[in-house]
């Protein structure tokens, strides 16, 4: 058990404890931004070098990015008064406990796993040999990936256009 | 015709609307009601006297009759026809109840002046007399037996007038019941009658049932149609008996007296009981068919075979002598007139039997006159007693009561045939001479003879009693008095002008009506169409010849005879004592005791007809009980228990079990919406726990 | 405890973290980003098994499974961000437990 995979281990679950509990929204997504960099570290460790900065990339750069946007466009900045949780919170605390017991005890007690003995090492695809097999045999996956997420972007930009008319009704209290 | 004819319908219906207001009247409108029966009474009496006058001029050139027939109500192809007739019949009846009728209104307002009720009375007075009008002017038997029984209703409210009375109450329905079973007779005659003759109607322009053509039709050449017109005259002829208190069923006359005196007086002496006699004078030419004269000749060869008058005649005789005997021996006042009422019917029906209609109606007429008046003699001297009616206890009353006595002697001798003054020795002189030349049997006349003899005896005995010696009343106080209409004090006295002048009237005419029918001079046969053979002026020669004579000489000396024998007995020695033996009871104990007890035809009938009647109806009543009534119970139970199972089904299966998959499906129903709140987190959880769950489940179990 | 071992419990972990956020937190967004926080999980795992799970054969199916992920992950996220931003322009609140019509 390495140091390195300790540490990146620790700071990518303990930013994740903190971006899911604190109080302040941008401060979570600040902390959502280093469990991203955490990962990413993970899948250093692991070898995936493309994947890795395709994290920091599009997690990092886009979708946290959104996330600080979102915050601010709805206002939900800076600290609120108003109850965090969902109640009862201990509730939902508890399903999840349950479920990560459950992923961990199947993940332990599972005599199927690959052990470090028996493990063949892959040899890691360099990035030309991943363009070119996303052009050559993934090639159907990557036009449909596109497709959806030109899809996306023009929902997204529908859903956040502004209606012609401001007719919408008086905010519920 | 004569306006009268039409109009006829006026006397019946004035008394109806009398009594019809009468019934609305409030009881303390004494005056009123009083003046409104008699009124309407008077002008029935003065209409019936221009229908008697419209009679008169066809008298002795045949028989006028005039009807008025209209259609009742009509059924597919039959119509029932209803109507009036008017005929010398009906127009000496007419005159007769109503001008007697009148008389005893009159008298009534005196006699039930204390009496509360005093406008039911006249109500009911009125009623009847109503009906028995009607009765006399019917052209069909259906309306004669309508009027008939409403006749009986009047009858029956009138004996239990003093309903508070056991013995009047009990009295009522007696009489009620008793002239049923002879009802039911005359119903199923009249109906043998229709099915026969096709029509009910008595004159119908020669197709009345009592005219040949129908009578023809009826009898036919036959043995059966003659069994078929005896049958139905028969059967008339009983309900006759039971309205008249003929032999089997006059038990219900005697105890009639319960009703108060006028009552007496009007309806069980002078007119309603006098019904059954006008009924077969009425129906006469069903009862004696004049057989030579009817299509298809005579059934039974040679001689006219027997009809009904056989039965009539007998039953008459046998009744008059039978009621007689009963008279001799009784001590109530108006129990003694009654029993004298149903032998002298008795002698109308004799001579209605063996001398035709003339014969019987004149003693009718002759009768309901004296025996009018001895009833209200009657009356007024109960009334001047203070409701005293035992004879024992009277006496000596011919001075303080002298009218009474008067008119009371006037009625007696005509009662007993007194010769030659008084109307009932011409009319039982008739029936006795028709009975005399009888051809069936000689058996009649004697015991017509013996019946006169009876008459004169119980008559004296009660005029002794009553009138001669000396007060006996103060000895024993009336504890038969009542006391409900006034105090039982003071003297005897004679009654108030307002029964007195009706008493006078009645005696007077007691004499006077005599002289219409005696042999010299027979007007009212003549009237009546019997055929006497005499030119319709005085024949003195008629009253001489040798028959004549030797009868009249007879019945005088029967007469005689009788009224000599109760003067023996009873007058020489005047009775002082009120507890003094009947001195007759002295002579003769054991035979007086069975007259006393009047034959003991009471207690017969109480011992057979109604020990078995009552045996029937407990048998009956023990039937409905157990076996009719166990078996509605058994259904009824039956019926519950599989009401209630089906209940029980419906409410604890059907019912139930659905309201219970209702309820659970609402209850679900509002769990699994209480689930979806909408709320986007919990379903979230739902999915994480399940994730969890099937996790777990694949872990333990699953994989492997 | 084998590498592979050691990864996928950090991913489970991973996973529950983002999975309580998304549980209990009130803000619209960052049930958003419990929901990003499961993703990278899977996608931690997806790389653990490409690495120690051994197939030799397609030696890139791993990290092009990921990155297919990867951009899921992102339409999801921008299309998840406009749909708060346009209810909040309707109802004014990021608060989950405040919309609850999604019901019959």
């Amino acid at each position: 058990m390495d140091a390195a995979f300790l540490i990146a281990a620790g700071l990518t679950l303990a930013a994740a404890v903190a971006a899911m509990s604190l109080r302040n929204l941008i401060h979570c997504a600040l902390c959502l931004v280093v469990t991203f960099f955490g990962v990413a570290a993970l899948f250093l460790l692991l070898g995936a070098e493309f994947v890795s900065f395709a994290q920091v990339m599009v997690y990092v750069g886009a979708i946290a990015i959104l996330i600080v946007f979102a915050t601010l466009l709805t206002r939900s900045a800076g600290v609120t008064g108003e109850p965090l949780a969902f109640q009862p919170w201990l509730v939902g605390l508890g399903i999840a406990g349950l479920v990560v017991g459950a992923i961990v005890t199947s993940v332990a007690g599972s005599g199927l796993l690959p052990t470090e003995s028996s493990r063949i090492v892959a040899a890691a695809p360099s990035t030309r040999e991943l363009g070119e097999q996303l052009m050559s045999t993934y090639v159907l996956p990557l036009e449909v990936v596109g497709l959806l997420l030109t899809a996306a972007l023009i929902g997204a930009a529908v859903l956040g256009l502004r209606e012609p008319k401001p007719s919408t009704p008086p905010p519920k209290p | 015709m004569n306006w009268i004819v039409h109009q006829l319908w006026l006397i019946p219906a004035l008394p109806f609307l009398a009594a019809g207001v009468l019934a609305l009247t409030p009881r303390r409108q004494r005056a009123f009601a009083a003046r409104l029966a008699i009124s309407a009474l008077a002008v029935s009496l003065a209409l019936s006297c221009a229908a008697f006058v419209a009679t008169l001029g066809h008298a002795g050139t045949g028989t006028f009759r005039e009807r008025v027939n209209f259609t009742w109500f009509q059924f597919g192809d039959q119509a029932l026809r209803l109507g009036w007739v008017l005929d010398p019949l009906a127009a000496v009846m007419l005159v007769m109840v109503s001008f007697v009728g009148l008389l005893i209104f009159i008298y009534s307002v005196g006699y039930m002046a204390h009496d509360a009720n005093f406008t039911r009375f006249f109500c009911f007075l009125a009623l009847f007399a109503g009906a028995m009008l009607g009765l006399v002017i019917a052209n069909s038997l259906l309306l004669l037996f309508v009027c008939w029984e409403l006749v009986g209703l009047a009858s029956y409210l009138l004996i239990g007038f003093w309903f508070h009375k056991p013995e009047a109450a009990a009295a009522a329905k007696k009489a009620f019941i008793t002239t049923r079973i002879g009802d039911v007779a005359l119903f199923l005659g009249m109906l043998w009658l229709y099915s026969a003759g096709g029509t009910l109607l008595f004159y119908d322009a020669g197709e009345g049932c009592l005219e040949n053509a129908a009578l023809a039709r009826i009898a036919g050449p036959s043995l059966v149609g003659w069994g078929t017109l005896v049958g139905i005259s028969l059967l008339i002829f009983g309900g006759a008996i039971g309205k008249s208190g003929q032999l089997p069923l006059h038990v219900w006359l005697p105890d009639a007296m319960e009703g108060p005196t006028p009552v007496s007086a009007l309806i069980h002496a002078a007119t309603m009981v006098a019904a059954g006699v006008f009924l077969v004078a009425r129906v006469f030419p069903l009862m004696k068919p004049d057989w030579p004269s009817l299509a298809g000749g005579i059934p039974l060869a040679g001689t006219p075979p027997p009809d009904a008058t056989l039965a009539i005649t007998w039953v008459g005789a046998i009744t008059a002598v039978f009621a007689a005997l009963i008279a001799v021996a009784q001590t109530d006042i108006k129990r003694i007139l009654a029993y004298s009422t149903v032998s002298q019917l008795g002698y109308m029906f004799l001579g209605l039997g063996v001398g035709g209609v003339a014969v019987g109606m004149f003693h009718l007429l002759t009768h309901a006159c004296f025996k009018a008046l001895l009833f209200l003699g009657a009356g007024s001297v109960i009334h001047g007693c203070h409701d005293e009616q035992d004879i024992r206890r009277m006496g000596g009353l011919r001075r303080p009561m002298p009218v009474t006595f008067a008119t009371y002697a006037v009625g007696m001798m005509a009662l007993s045939g007194v010769p030659l003054l008084f109307s009932g020795f011409w009319s039982k002189d008739e029936i006795l001479h028709a009975a005399h030349g009888w051809a069936g049997s000689r058996i009649p006349f004697y015991l017509g003879l013996f019946g006169a003899l009876l008459t004169a005896f119980y008559m004296t005995r009660q005029m002794v009693y009553v009138f001669f010696g000396q007060r006996r009343a103060a000895s024993t106080p009336p504890a038969a008095a009542s006391g409900i209409r006034h105090p039982a004090s003071g003297e005897p006295h004679e009654s108030p002008l307002v029964m007195t002048v009706p008493l006078a009237i009645l005696a007077v005419s007691a004499i006077v009506l005599g002289f219409l029918g005696t042999p010299a001079w027979p007007w009212l046969q003549t009237y009546l169409g019997a055929d006497h053979g005499g030119s319709g002026g005085v024949e003195l020669a008629k009253l001489l010849t040798k028959e004549t004579l030797w009868l009249m000489a007879i019945s005088t000396a029967v007469v005689t005879a009788g009224i000599g024998l109760a003067w023996r007995w009873y007058g020489q020695r005047p009775i002082t004592d009120a507890g003094t033996p009947d001195p007759l009871q002295m002579s003769f104990p054991a035979a007086f005791r069975w007259l006393r007890q009047k034959f003991f035809v009471d207690e017969f009938y109480a011992a057979t007809v109604i020990r078995a009647h009552a045996a029937w109806a407990r048998f009956s009543d023990l039937l409905d009980a157990w076996l009719w009534g166990g078996l509605v119970l058994a259904v009824h139970f039956l019926t519950q228990g599989l009401s209630w199972a089906s209940r029980f089904f419906d409410e604890y299966v059907v019912n139930l079990g659905f309201d219970a998959a209702c309820r659970r499906l609402r209850r679900d129903g509002a769990f699994a919406a209480g689930l979806s709140d909408g709320k986007l987190q919990n379903y979230l959880r739902g999915i994480g726990t399940a994730f969890a769950c099937l996790l777990v489940l694949l872990l333990w179990g699953g994989c492997r | 405890m084998s590498p592979l071992e050691r990864y996928l419990i950090v991913a489970a972990l991973l996973f529950g973290i983002g999975l309580a956020g998304a549980l209990t937190r009130r803000n619209a967004i960052l049930v958003l980003a419990g929901i990003e926080l499961m993703l990278t999980a899977a996608n931690l795992n997806f790389i653990a098994f490409w690495r120690y799970g051994g197939h030799p054969a397609d030696s890139g199916t791993g990290i092009v499974f990921v990155l297919f992920s990867i951009a899921v992950a992102a339409a999801e996220t921008a299309v998840g961000l406009a749909l708060i931003v346009t209810i909040y322009r309707h109802r004014h609140s990021t608060k989950l437990d405040e919309f609850d019509e999604l019901k019959g």
